[in-house]
């Protein structure tokens, strides 16, 4: 079923959604929150455990339910926290598993996405939709050269990689600064 | 070395693409030479954070569309119907304030209250500075039209292009052929044609007007049109909020023309609750045309912009669409329209949401 999420199959995302997003949505609904941010937990968590299927490093010792319980509840409660509506959890008897550490990591691989996705608005046209095409939706050199109307797919490259060294520069200039 | 070169170089490496003698030789340099070693790990860290956000995208679109195909089948509940607790508990929370808040209001509108009466008379805009967005047709276009009728008549292709004397835009609200557009545009046609971004012509007769909130629908009764199944957009039923981005395209040439602005007032042209005022760049042939939030649900429909005024845009809520169908199920029409309600088009940046919907959005032109 890891497995499954972590190569991003659709059905696999589907099953888990549909055999925990009713527990988390009437939790966050019992307590002072809407379905609309049940939504946006639940997602949080699903990228909590994609990431960690990704990397390899996922042993789950309990139910995967009552681990995207304990994720979706302690997201919950930092948001409450922010949004400073405190009062104290209803909550059904769920047992609960420690998941701080899984944060942190999911914490960190946050900052890092917002860096390249700052780094990447700040390259530029054409460059951001060049790196884009070939990296984030990986099309072909050809394909790009004549979506962007470069001659041939060498032109197209030599530009991808004068973006790309920009790029760089963005990033690590950034990712320097926040560690 | 050249750093392009070594970029290339290094990439060819980390995927493998090296034959084993190369990859030795690569090696050997990385070994002697710190600097392109710090390179390499360098460039693997980035191909790695590139990586990553590629398929944590990918994923995320992936929960998207999983979330509105649930969302369809009632599993995922949407926020209108829960919004009631919040309120609630807000209400417990603040009554206090509420109430103390209230008072000082009462006092202070019973004293502004004939100053703003007398302000409020001046500042509103003239009726006839407001314009509409329907384009006349100057005489080079139609000269243009007919050159290609010509050549498309050469070509083998049937044509019906009419010639048209005024060009709006409209886009499809039910994939069975239902086009929503404005009331004011298809007052002045007598026959109506819409033609998609591939030039095709299909023609098309008014089922419903609303000339109040200048909305109508058109149905195309071409069988040369195909249903279509699914359309990516929805159509926003609640209220939208001050400043949301918004986008927008249409016909104000012979060719889609995208804009771009965000929601800059809750109602319309003296205070028209069935509008908003929104700040985007159109111009005569905009009108019809969709107005969308980031997450591509039609929240209006152009209508018109105030000329006297910078960046003064009307256009008319889009839960005006639910609230005709509902008036004309109940004269009852038998009429089956149903509107889309889920977007495909969340997490998507903005140059792929408007690829995956320009085909839907339709120039409406006739005489």
């Amino acid at each position: 079923m890891l497995e499954g999420l972590a190569s991003n199959d659709r059905s696999v995302v589907e099953a888990i959604y549909r055999d925990n997003y009713p527990m988390i949505q009437a939790f966050i609904l019992n307590n002072n929150g809407n379905s609309d941010e049940a939504r946006d937990i639940f997602q949080e968590a699903m990228i909590v455990i994609y990431e960690k299927s990704v990397s390899g490093s996922f042993e789950l010792n309990c139910l995967l339910k009552t681990y995207i319980y304990s994720v979706c509840r302690r997201l919950w409660l930092k948001r409450l926290q922010q949004l400073q509506r405190y009062g104290s959890l209803i909550e059904n008897v769920e047992e609960t598993v420690a998941v701080e550490e899984d944060l942190e990591i999911h914490e960190k691989h946050n900052a890092d996405f917002i860096i390249m996705e700052t780094a990447m608005s700040k390259i530029g046209e054409p460059c951001k939709s060049l790196l884009d095409a070939y990296y984030i939706q990986k099309k072909n050199m050809q394909e790009i050269a004549s979506e962007f109307g470069y001659t041939n797919a060498d032109n197209a490259k030599t530009q991808k990689y004068k973006c790309l060294v920009r790029l760089k520069k963005l990033f690590f200039a950034q990712y320097k600064n926040g560690n | 070395m050249d750093e392009l070169l070594l970029i290339e170089t290094v990439e060819r490496y980390l995927r493998g693409e090296m034959d084993v003698k190369e990859r030795g030789f690569f090696e050997e340099i990385r070994k002697n030479n710190p600097e392109i070693d710090q390179m390499v790990v360098e460039h693997t860290f980035l191909f790695n954070e590139l990586d990553k956000q590629a398929n944590i995208k990918a994923f995320k679109h992936s929960l998207y569309e999983v979330e509105n195909k649930l969302a369809e089948e009632g599993v995922v509940t949407k926020a209108e119907l829960t919004t009631k607790a919040k309120v609630v508990f807000l209400w417990k929370k603040y009554k206090r304030s509420i109430a103390v808040a209230a008072s000082i209001a009462g006092i202070v509108s019973i004293v502004t209250a004939a100053s703003v009466s007398s302000y409020n008379n001046t500042s509103k805009a003239e009726k006839s500075d407001i314009i509409d967005l329907t384009a006349k047709v100057n005489e080079q276009e139609k000269d243009l039209a007919n050159l290609k009728n010509t050549l498309r008549h050469d070509a083998g292709v049937i044509s019906r292009n009419p010639n048209p004397d005024f060009r709006a835009t409209g886009f499809l609200i039910d994939g069975k052929g239902y086009i929503a557009t404005n009331a004011h545009v298809v007052a002045k046609l007598k026959t109506i044609y819409v033609e998609n971004k591939k030039g095709e012509y299909f023609t098309a007769v008014t089922v419903f007007t609303d000339p109040v909130s200048d909305l109508a629908i058109l149905k195309i009764n071409d069988t040369s049109f195909k249903a279509v199944a699914n359309l990516p957009y929805s159509i926003h039923k609640g209220s939208s909020d001050l400043g949301e981005q918004i986008f927008t395209m249409g016909f104000p040439r012979n060719e889609i023309v995208y804009g771009e602005g965000y929601l800059s007032a809750k109602s319309g042209n003296e205070g028209d609750s069935t509008a908003y005022q929104v700040s985007v760049s159109v111009n005569p042939g905009n009108s019809g045309g969709p107005v969308l939030n980031k997450n591509g649900e039609v929240i209006g429909i152009i209508t018109s912009k105030n000329s006297k005024a910078d960046g003064v845009v009307y256009a008319a809520k889009s839960k005006n669409i639910y609230s005709l169908l509902e008036a004309v199920k109940k004269s009852g029409d038998t009429a089956n329209i149903k509107l889309p309600t889920n977007t495909s088009l969340r997490g998507l940046d903005r140059v792929q949401q408007v690829k995956k919907m320009e085909e839907f959005v339709f120039m409406v032109v006739g005489n």
